[in-house]
């Protein structure tokens, strides 16, 4: 699996490497972050943290309740916590406490859910988070960003604790190519990124599948269609204005994600666009499914998720989009 | 720098019109939880007028300050009397109890109120943000000391012993329970529904300082409580004995007024209990 080779994008390094490497120097920037740890440091490389600053780096066991709830009162004294995790672990074990602790209390919280989508691969869908942004969407105070490549995720640690307020980040295991170049990228919570132009439909993409949605637009390219694709990192405040803007546009769009369809990005587009300026939609993602345990090539292929999958979905957005005009 | 330091003398009065905030409070909104509100303000009386906690009502985010969350969030209507009372806000805020636009909510916000440290409602949450205080007060330099009030049905949820462990992990000696033993949950006696005995065993297993105490007797609680402020290592717990409806024979005797407030016949005859209770 080599996502973004079509596109010819430089292959990057597993997300949570990145994660962890970004963490450790927003740590040395800022002596209010900590970190909290729900034993699982060593997957989600939160750990980076514990050697350099082990008093800031607290692993609270296998207790994600209890974890939320420690760091909550960890930023009642001024501190800024990174609860991190899985993000089916903290998101599916303690909703309640981030929804009372974090969301309703508008802390100053960062919520690391690691090892997001179904690319985490052979460990199988106990351990996958293919709703964990339909859950996080339900708390109406909570910034919700997804990151895409290595550089951008070190854009998205650094600007969350420069937000103030909860603020979710969606992680991967996987190795995601560079979108960006490596010392520099366009973030702004709130405001999506064009990573492509086009101006016959719109990708919206996030995450893995933003690199799928620029190897879908190279092939696209081929059979001369100019897609535009969108990295919307941030599905919490939505860009309503680019969004829209895209959609007056291209007249056509296809939504792309590694989660359910069911309360996922693409929903949450649907309905902004729907509300504002109709246009053709389709979308590549989770069908009311959980997965098998596999080899993650292996599953975007079976669940549907690749470029090729996108490609059908754009073709089938441009039909309607010709039987409208 | 205001101290609250209350005489002996005045802790019965102090009681007595915290009850009455209550009664007029929960009965005023038509809802409530005036039985669980009763049965802890001789414990909330100790904290807030006993010389037990150090705060500033004029500066509520005071760094120095000693945390107070209760964690039983419903109820909220005797943590509002006290903080009015301690002087965070006017006392005609409570007549706001449970209405629209107002901040006098149904259970606590966070900083919704001068003087509500977390939110609380959903059971069980309360002991971990008091042990995170602890944590952050350690790392910040700070000494202060976390006191989280909790129910003893609230003991069946499973992150409270989350986070008795922890604490006692981490050695928080400055992190301070205390359970309202009013025996009662929701639906009725404690050890019908679901037991906690043995209970003090249970917490002195988890590694916890425990004292026990008359819930009603304010000197008594006040002294057990500036005892284990002393502790140098581990968490401490206070099970407080309590009577749920404490001060209103009628309540005390059934605990249907959990979740429901008295109407204002009932509600008299309660007023007269309470006034010339002394």
């Amino acid at each position: 699996m080599q996502l973004g080779k079509r596109a010819g994008l430089r292959s990057g390094k597993p997300m949570r490497d990145v994660f962890g490497e970004a963490l450790l120097s927003l740590a040395q920037e800022n002596p209010r972050v900590v970190v909290l740890d729900g034993d699982l440091g060593n997957s989600t490389k939160a750990d980076m943290v514990r050697k350099a600053f082990p008093e800031r780096y607290f692993n609270i066991g296998i207790a994600e309740s209890n974890l939320v709830g420690i760091g909550a009162g960890l930023e009642s004294c001024g501190l800024i916590p990174f609860l991190t995790s899985f993000s089916s672990f903290l998101l599916c074990n303690a909703y309640d406490q981030i929804r009372l602790a974090v969301a309703m209390s508008n802390a100053n919280i960062k919520i690391l859910g690691s090892h997001g989508g179904i690319t985490l691969g052979k460990d199988g869908p106990t351990q996958m988070g293919i709703e964990d942004l339909a859950l996080v969407g339900g708390m109406p105070t909570m910034v919700i960003l997804v990151a895409s490549d290595p550089t951008i995720m070190h854009k998205i640690v650094h600007g969350s604790a420069q937000h103030t307020g909860p603020v979710f980040i969606r992680s991967s295991r996987v190795v995601m190519p560079f979108i960006y170049p490596e010392d520099n990228c366009p973030f702004t919570i709130g405001k999506a990124n064009v990573v492509k132009n086009g101006d016959d439909l719109t990708i919206i993409a996030c995450g893995i599948m933003v690199a799928s949605a620029l190897d879908a637009a190279s092939e696209l390219a081929e059979e001369g269609i100019e897609a535009r694709v969108l990295d919307l990192h941030t599905l919490r405040p939505l860009d309503k204005e680019t969004l829209l803007r895209c959609a007056r546009d291209t007249g056509a769009v296809v939504c792309a994600e590694e989660h359910l369809l069911h309360g996922g990005m693409g929903a949450n587009v649907a309905r902004l666009i729907a509300e504002s300026h109709p246009v053709p939609m389709r979308f590549v993602g989770l069908r009311d499914t959980y997965t098998d345990s596999a080899d993650p090539a292996d599953l975007l292929v079976k669940y549907h998720l690749t470029s090729q999958d996108i490609i059908l979905a754009a073709h089938q957005a441009l039909n309607a989009k010709e039987k409208i005009s | 720098m205001v101290e609250h330091t209350y005489d002996k003398g005045e802790w019965t009065s102090i009681t007595r019109d915290l009850r009455l905030d209550i009664l007029e409070m929960t009965t005023r909104a038509g809802s409530g939880h005036p039985s669980s509100s009763f049965s802890a303000v001789e414990i909330v009386t100790a904290l807030y007028f006993g010389g037990v906690m150090r705060y500033r009502s004029h500066d509520p985010h005071w760094p120095e300050r000693d945390r107070f969350i209760l964690s039983k969030g419903h109820a909220a209507p005797l943590l509002y009397a006290a903080l009015s009372r301690a002087g965070y806000f006017p006392h005609s805020m409570l007549e706001k109890l449970r209405e629209i636009d107002s901040p006098v909510q149904g259970h606590p916000v966070k900083d919704m109120l001068p003087g509500v440290e977390s939110t609380n409602g959903s059971l069980g949450q309360g002991l971990s943000f008091g042990l995170g205080c602890v944590l952050g007060g350690r790392l910040t330099g700070k000494d202060f000391h976390a006191f989280v009030l909790m129910g003893d049905g609230e003991c069946q949820e499973g992150q409270v012993w989350e986070a008795a462990m922890a604490a006692s992990h981490f050695k928080a000696n400055r992190l301070i329970g205390i359970i309202d033993y009013n025996k009662y949950q929701e639906c009725g006696p404690i050890d019908r529904e679901m037991a906690l005995e043995p209970l003090r065993a249970k917490w002195e297993a988890f590694g916890w300082r425990v004292e026990e105490v008359g819930g009603h007797d304010t000197e008594a609680v006040i002294s057990k409580l500036q005892r284990l402020r002393k502790e140098p290592e581990k968490p401490g717990l206070l099970i407080a004995h309590t009577v749920k409806g404490k001060g209103v024979s009628f309540v005390e005797a059934d605990y249907i007024f959990h979740g429901r407030a008295l109407s204002p016949e009932q509600a008299a005859k309660a007023r007269k209990e309470i006034t010339s209770c002394s």
